[in-house]
């Protein structure tokens, strides 16, 4: 997973007495949204992509669990770069971003039986996946706490996005639902409409990105000559 | 840079901090997670016996109702004294069978109807596999089944927790005509085996390792309950 990407260099220290949501946080939030993508740019977390996003609620929460990973451990090693010494930081960030996961692991196991039961092996591999870890390294150990927040939380709606996006095509054309609700009438399948089994394989999730990747690029010109 | 002390002692504040706050995590958790696993547990009994559903009341009810957990022992005595859930299929499995305790979960229907769940377990290629499957009143007949698994490969060996493998089971019997046990084969529709349709399923292609896995699971869990079988059968005789 590590060698997937390299990380984008940090940003440049800011001044102080900086508005919460000055222009520049703002830019934080949203960068990953499209500019700096994580999964579509970054190129960053595709192999969680593949797994969880057969239907949308799963996707939804491993959208959210990543969320919530990527913006506490931002937050958490923001708050403590200056004393993490420089020869352990990847091992500090690994137990902070360890801690997150086997938490957010036990609430779902807690409160959503049958989410974690479906997540199963992937809310553990949050640990291991790239947009965290990626994150830490490049905008976290050199950012104040308040924007690496941002950053935490723009990094994992743009994961989000995509997930949910992709998730919704493959729901809806591989088994004819939404959230688990019937979406496709009867009235197609008495016609000779079928369910696409393809979108319920792995495979179609990394059709759905390409063409993902492919849309956004014509739409975004500026991304074309980024890699 | 930091000095070498500094960094060990920042390493082992730092372990023992994330420490006590997991260890609080997993504390306070454990009560709603345990009363999950319970609960999931007795959804897994009642889809043996055909009744599925996602509502934590209706699984409850439907359960307190019409189930009752008996242990036995090797012999087919009742062992009033145990509970089922002091019983650890993980356990017993790997014990001669004559010592053995035995969990049953007897299901009495609306109609009267018996059915006897035998909770399973046995190895798959990954990791255990386990169900639960349920025989008609006949002792013979299975009524219904439910497997499930730890870590088998999707699409492949993880289809037994699929319903279309699990169908399958409805119908089929567990002795021939001679009384004999020979259990529920799952065997490839191309394997020559002597026994008749109603002792086989098709096993899963791609997953011959957990298909297998199952067959001697059945074997090997089905057989000791026979000795409790046959002296309910010559009670009511």
């Amino acid at each position: 997973m590590i060698a997937e990407s390299t990380p984008k260099p940090a940003g440049i220290p800011k001044k102080k007495n900086e508005g919460l949501f000055s222009k520049k946080n703002i830019q934080t939030l949203r960068d990953p949204l499209d500019d700096s993508n994580p999964i579509t740019v970054q190129i960053l977390g595709i192999c969680s992509a593949l797994a969880v996003t057969v239907q949308v609620k799963p996707a939804l929460i491993m959208a959210l669990g990543v969320t919530v990973v990527v913006a506490f451990s931002n937050l958490i090693i923001s708050l403590i770069r200056n004393s993490i010494p420089n020869r352990i930081r990847i091992i500090v960030q690994l137990i902070i971003v360890a801690m997150l996961v086997t938490i957010v692991d036990q609430l779902l196991k807690a409160y959503m039986f049958d989410v974690s039961r479906k997540l199963s092996v992937f809310v553990g591999l949050i640990i291991t996946n790239c947009i965290v870890m990626g994150r830490l390294e490049a905008f976290a150990m050199a950012q104040k706490p308040w924007p690496a927040f941002l950053d935490g939380i723009g990094n994992g709606a743009g994961y989000g996005i995509i997930l949910i996006t992709v998730a919704v095509f493959r729901e809806t054309l591989g088994a004819g639902t939404l959230l688990g609700y019937k979406v496709v009438p009867q009235w197609f399948y008495d016609h000779g409409y079928v369910n696409n089994g393809l979108m319920l394989l792995p495979p179609a999730a990394l059709f759905l990105i390409g063409i993902y990747i492919w849309w956004q690029r014509s739409r975004n010109r500026k991304l074309i000559n980024v890699s | 840079m930091h000095s070498n002390r500094y960094t060990l002692i920042y390493a082992a504040v730092l372990s023992i901090l994330t420490a006590v706050i997991l260890a609080a995590a997993s504390e306070g958790l454990k009560p709603a997670q345990e009363a999950n696993i319970a609960l999931d547990t007795k959804s897994n009994i009642l889809r043996a016996v055909r009744f599925s559903s996602d509502d934590r009341q209706a699984i409850e009810k439907e359960y307190g109702e019409h189930i009752r957990e008996v242990v036995l022992n090797a012999a087919g005595e009742e062992q009033p004294g145990i509970r089922t859930t002091e019983v650890a299929l993980k356990d017993e499995i790997s014990k001669k069978p004559a010592d053995r305790r035995l969990p049953l979960y007897i299901y009495t229907g609306k109609n009267g109807q018996r059915n006897y769940i035998i909770p399973v377990r046995g190895v798959g290629l990954w990791g255990p596999i386990w169900g639960y499957i349920s025989l008609e009143s006949d002792y013979n007949t299975v009524y219904g089944a439910f497997f499930d698994h730890k870590s088998e490969t999707p699409g492949l060996g993880a289809e037994i927790a699929e319903a279309p493998f699990q169908q399958q089971f409805q119908g089929k019997k567990i002795r021939d005509d001679n009384d004999r046990f020979v259990s529920v084969n799952v065997v490839k529709k191309t394997d020559k085996i002597s026994v008749g349709n109603e002792h086989r399923v098709d096993a899963i292609s791609g997953g011959t390792i957990t298909s297998r896995g199952t067959d001697a699971m059945l074997k090997n869990c089905l057989a000791p309950y026979l000795t409790y079988f046959e002296k309910q059968k010559s009670n009511v005789l």
